[in-house]
Formats: structure tokens, sequence, C-alpha cells
């Protein structure tokens, strides 16, 4: 088990920048998510830390070795690929034997780490076949045991369930998870699903075009989201953004958007109004509050627009003059399309950007 | 479709087809039925004037005296023939499937700048490219007496002596360049089915293999080798069916390009020892006017190949080898 250590990691493919500036410290026995849209580096981190690629500039470090220059068989690496590269012509049993012959083992040790391996990944009943004749399922166990075998430093996952079907996928992220703690190799998962990094990584760099946002745990993510891009990508319905701009009228502080004017508390107010006017409010949907009936004060007038009911959860789609807000509720709340509505947002839940760098304020 | 009631539907694609039927009629299956008829007669140039007037005279007597000569010997230069022809599509094949793999896999995996591969595949690519006879007369300017190789040689330090009086016809060198000038000019087709095939295996794959510890060259041989099993068998099927019946560039380099006349063909290959099987056939025909033993020498040749068309059939199954650049994947 190793330290990953990327030292101002960048990678380009002619004029295509993939990956820039890169820093990211990855503790021994960790589990850290590369979490990004399609297309922002992930892959292509993920393998120049498996040597694949040759970074343009920066270091990359196993504990403090520097292994930029060391080709892959060097490295001692595990990897699952996004299309599990399985080796079509052979067997489970050599797909899974196949770095340790390359590594000269004994053979009857091969066969013992094989059948452990198979076993622990509930596979031994597959060893004769070949990947064509297994279910996407099956051959994603396959991968994870080619990677596992040679009991790796370092064990790179790239989108590793995002070939599987909904049910099985929510049943590998616990298994995958479970595998992680139990052997306590250092894991680099990469996802564009934000529900599997927040529910599997210890921390999570998040990613977007070529450069790292934010590295942190899933909750300092959750509650306290750099810019607007990671508030935006983790959260399931996302944070809801209103555009405005902070006044000041006697003495005291609004959020003011089209149909909306939010009065603040006059610290917040300050605060915000101190590092700019123009900003971008945020709010999870989960953190505002309906109200149907009554008087309440500093409450926001909505209609109604659709309701989605998730069966545990209810969404609740709102306008608030032309803004949709999505607003996430429990069931029993009886609601029609068109009905007024006020709503409450807790001022410790409200986050506030920047809206030209789009940095958070608080 | 087929229950449309306007017949000419049906009819006009074989009437755009007609063309094609009719030449594929006279070109090939007239000419086999008349190599098989042929083949079981004394045709030669003293009664050839009667047939060409009387395709059943008398004079053209039906024998099996031309396949006793091929099998019981009775012509001595058979055995040398069939040997030569062995040595021939043995070793080109050898040039053409297997060499070809290894430079393929040399150009289209090691080589990574991609600048050079295409150089190096266009390099192999000119002789093909070149037309037939301009390349046998370039062959023949290379290895003359003041050509370029002997200039190099002599360039080299190769005292005058050890140099043959001619490459073309000094035995073992001529059966060398005989291997050589073919191969030069096979080697391309294999490299085109192999290079698009090695294209055609994902990179994830190659990549896999190099985390899983693979140095390069172990990628190639565990990796790469076996994933182009069918493009393998394919070009081998292939080849040594297209050179046994080949003998177009062996007829240009010791024939035309010399300025040889066709009578005269026969004695130079004779010399050189490079007679392959279905040069002697044509010489037979075109310089020794023995029309009937041609076509019986060229039947042999068309036995041993159905029967190799079987026995690859059988042994890669007809829809394999349909496929050319199928890789396993
Ligand atoms: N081998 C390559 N050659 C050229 N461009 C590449 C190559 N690999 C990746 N890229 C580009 O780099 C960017 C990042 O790709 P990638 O790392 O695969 O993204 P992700 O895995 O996050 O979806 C993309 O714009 C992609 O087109
Ligand atoms: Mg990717």
């Amino acid at each position: 088990m190793v330290k990953v250590t990327l030292d101002n990691v960048s990678k380009f493919f002619g004029k295509v920048k993939a990956v820039v500036d890169l820093n990211l410290e990855v503790r021994d026995g960790e589990f850290v998510a590369l979490l990004g849209p399609s297309g922002c580096g992930k892959t292509t981190t993920l393998l120049m830390i498996a040597g694949i690629y040759k970074p343009t500039k920066g270091r990359i470090l196993f504990d403090e070795v520097d292994v930029t220059d060391l080709p892959p068989k060097d490295r001692n690496i595990g990897m699952v690929f996004q299309s599990y590269a399985l080796y079509p012509h052979m067997t489970v049993y050599d797909n899974i034997a196949f770095p340790l012959k390359l590594k000269k083992v004994p053979k009857h040790e091969i066969d013992k780490k094989v059948k452990e391996v198979a076993k622990l990944l509930q596979i031994d009943n597959l060893l004769n076949r070949k990947p064509a004749q297994l279910s996407g399922g099956q051959q994603q166990r396959v991968a994870l045991g080619r990677a596992l075998v040679k009991e790796p430093d370092v064990l790179l996952l790239d989108e590793p369930l995002s070939n599987l079907d909904a049910k099985l996928r929510v049943m590998m992220r616990a298994e995958i998870k479970r595998l992680q703690k139990e052997l306590k190799i250092t894991t680099i998962y990469v996802t564009h699903d934000q529900v599997e990094a927040m529910s599997m990584a210890d921390r999570i760099a998040v990613m977007r075009a070529g450069r790292l946002q934010q590295y942190a745990e899933p909750e300092v993510l959750y509650n306290k989201p750099i810019n607007l891009f990671v508030a935006g990508f983790i959260g399931n319905p996302p944070m809801n953004f209103i555009e405005g701009s902070i006044k000041e009228e006697n003495g005291e502080y609004y959020f003011e958007s089209e149909g909306l004017k939010l009065k603040l508390s006059k610290d917040l107010g300050e605060l915000v109004a101190s590092k700019s006017t123009d900003v971008v409010l945020g709010i999870r949907p989960e953190h505002i509050r309906v109200i149907t009936s009554g008087e309440v004060d500093n409450a926001i007038d909505a209609t109604v627009y659709v309701i989605e009911p998730l069966g545990r959860d209810l969404v609740i789609n709102v306008k608030v003059d032309n803004t949709l807000l999505k607003i996430l509720s429990t069931p029993g709340l009886k609601l029609e399309p068109g009905q007024k509505v006020k709503l409450v947002f807790p001022e410790e839940k409200i986050h506030f950007f920047d809206k030209y760098t789009e940095k958070a304020i608080i | 479709m087929s229950k449309l009631p306007i017949p000419t539907y049906r009819i006009t694609p074989w009437l755009f087809l007609t063309p094609l039927f009719i030449m594929i009629a006279l070109a090939w299956i007239g000419p086999l039925f008349l190599t098989v008829y042929l083949g079981f007669t004394d045709l030669q140039l003293k009664n050839f004037i009667a047939f060409i007037k009387d395709f059943f005279t008398p004079q053209v007597h039906f024998t099996l005296d031309n396949f006793r000569r091929i099998f019981l010997a009775q012509d001595p230069y058979i055995p040398e023939v069939a040997r030569i022809t062995m040595i021939y599509v043995g070793s080109v094949l050898a040039i053409n499937a297997f060499f070809a793999l290894v430079l393929s896999i040399a150009i289209a995996y090691f080589v990574k700048s991609e600048l050079i591969s295409m150089s190096l595949r266009v390099s192999w690519l000119l002789p093909r490219i070149t037309p037939g006879i301009v390349y046998a007369l370039m062959w023949n300017w290379f290895v003359s007496r003041d050509g370029m190789f002997n200039l190099l040689l002599r360039l080299a330090g190769i005292p005058e002596s050890w140099l043959p009086s001619n490459w073309l016809l000094d035995k073992p060198y001529s059966q060398l360049l005989m291997i050589i000038v073919n191969g030069y000019i096979g080697a391309s087709f294999g490299m085109i089915v192999y290079t698009a095939a090695i294209k055609s295996i994902p990179p994830d794959l190659i990549n896999a293999a190099l985390v899983d510890g693979a140095s390069e060259f172990q990628v190639a041989r565990r990796i790469i080798i076996p994933l182009l099993k069918w493009p393998i068998m394919f070009v081998t099927a292939w080849q040594t069916l297209s050179l046994m019946a080949s003998y177009d560039v062996i007829l240009m380099v010791w024939g035309a390009a010399q300025g040889a006349s066709p009578s005269e063909v026969l004695g130079i290959t004779k010399v050189a020892g490079v007679t392959v099987w279905s040069l002697y056939a044509y010489t037979q025909a075109f310089s020794q006017y023995q029309y009937g033993y041609a076509a019986a020498i060229s039947l042999v040749l068309v036995a041993i190949g159905l029967g190799l068309i079987v026995f690859y059939f059988k042994v890669f199954g007809f829809r394999r080898l349909m496929e050319p650049s199928r890789v396993e994947v």
C-alpha cells in the first residue's frame, strides 16, 4: 500500500488540455473518487497514474518515490477499465492468472491465488468460460479479480459500474466499498456519478475541464461547495440557483431577484455585500420549506408547477416569477399545480456565489 | 417485394449482370473446360492448325500420356520443378504471411510515431503500386553486372572474385532473388490485412496488458498475435493458393525484362533454377507449343489447389475465411 501524490501534473494531447496542473494526494489505504462530467480528464489522470501516459508536465510519486518515468509494469498497479478490457482469447482463469504469469509466479501458487480471488468475488464457477460467455456483471467481477490478484499497491477503477444495470450497480457499490475497506488498498475510483462518489469515497476530487475544482470529504463538498460548479454537481436533485443582487436599504440587507425579495440578517448581508453585490443564491432542494397556509415572515411567493412523486420522496417544482425551483419534500403534502404557496429559505442553509468568478462567498 | 406484379423488377438486375456473366463464361468457365479437355489430348504445334479449323479433327488424339510423363517421371525435369515450386511457395509464403506479420506489428504497434509508421507502410506498398514490368526492370538494373548492388558491394570492399558472374542466373543467388523479388511485392497484401486488424484492437486491451505487467514484446506475443489468429489464417490460405498459381513476376524478371523471347524463357529459368510449376506449364504451352502437356501440368496444379481449398475450408470454416480483418473481441 502506498500514498499517491500528483505534483502539478498536466497532460496535453496536441492542443487539447486534458489535465491541467493537477495536485492530488491520496493517503495510504484511502478511497478517493475522481468525479466530473465526461471528458473532464478523469481517465487521462488514471492512465498517467498507471504509467500508460507520461505527463506533459509534473511528477507522480508513490510514497516518496518518483515514478513519473517508470513503465506500467514496474508500478504494481491493478486497474479495472471502463470497458473491462478482458482478453477475449483467454478463459476467465487465464485472464485472472495473466498478471501472475507475467511475474513468473510458480504454477501452484498462481492456481491458489486465482481460486482465492475467484471465491472472494464469487466467480469460482465461471473459471473455464471465455469473456464473451459472461454477463456484464460477471465480466466486471473478472476484471476486478484480475486487478486484485497481484495484490497491487494501488487500485485504479475507471467507471467500473457504468455499464451495469441500476440494481446491480447499487449492489456492486456496496461490495466494492466493503472489499476496499477489507483489503485496505489505496484506491482511486473514477466516476461521473456523484451518488457513487458520495456513497463510496473517503474523499472526492471534483474535476472540470481538466482542472481540479475541490478535493474534500463528501460532507464538505455537500455543505461547503467551493464554487457554482461543485455546488451544482453534488446533490440530487441539484442545488437551486437564483441570480440576483444584494441591496442595502436603511441599514438592512436584501437579496433581490425578479419576483423575489429576501431579507438577510445584518451579519450575512454585510459579509456578502463586502465581497460582491452581483451574486447567485444557492439553496438545496431539501432545505426549502413549503408553507401552504398562514402568514410567515420573510417568505417567498411561489406557484406549484408540477409534482414528481418518487415513492419515499416528493419533488415539488415551483415557479418564483420565471425561475423554476426544485424542492425535496416528504409525501403527504397535498399540492396541486397552480396552487399558491410560500417558501422559506433557512438562512444557515443559503449559499452565495459571486456571479462573475462563480466562487463561493459563503 | 417478391409479390410485385411487374416482372421488369426481377429482370433488370440480371440484365445488368449479363455482361459480367458473359465475361466469366468466356474468361473462366470456357477455358476451364478447354483445359480439362486438352489435358487428355496430344495437342501440339503439328496438329494445332487442324484443331483450330476443326475442333473434332482426328489428328488430335485422346491420351493419358501427359499424365504418365508427369507422374512416372518420364519428363526428367518435373521433379526439379516440383522442388523449386515447394521452395518458392514455402519461402515466399513465410515472407507474405509470417514476416509480414512481424513487420505489421513493428510498424503498427512498436513504432509510435504515426509519420514514420505511415512512411514504412508506403515503402512496402511501393512495389505493388509500381507497374509490374517497371518493378522487374528495376530489379534487373539493380543486380546487373554494373548495377547498384554490385556497386555497393564493391564499395563495401567485397573482392571482385567473390561476386557471382550473374546474380539472376547463378544458383543459389538466382533462387534467393526469386524469393526476395516475390516476397517484397507480396508482403503488402498481408500487411494491409494485419495492420487493419491491429488498428482495430481496442487500446484498452493493450493498456490492460501493460498495467498487468507485460512488456511491449509480451503484449505483441500474448495479446496481439493471438487476437490476429483469423487474419493470419486468412492470409496464409489466400497466399498459398495465389502463390501456387502465380509466375508473372518471375516471367517478367527472367523473361521480358531480359529481353528474352518466349522461346528463350524456359532455357533461362532452367539455368537460374526458377522454373516454378505454373511457369513450366506456361513455357510448355508458349515456348514448346506442347498444348496438351501444358494443360495437363496446370490441371495438376488445379487439383492440388482444389484440395487445399477444401482443406482450408474444413479447418478454418468458410464464413470465417470470408471475413479477412476479423479480430476476436
Ligand atoms: N489519446 C488521446 N488523444 C487525444 N485526445 C485525448 C486522448 N485521450 C483523451 N483525450 C481528450 O482529453 C480529454 C479528457 O479525456 P478523458 O480523460 O478520457 O475524459 P473522462 O475520462 O473524464 O471522460 C477529452 O477532451 C478527450 O477528448
Ligand atoms: Mg473516461
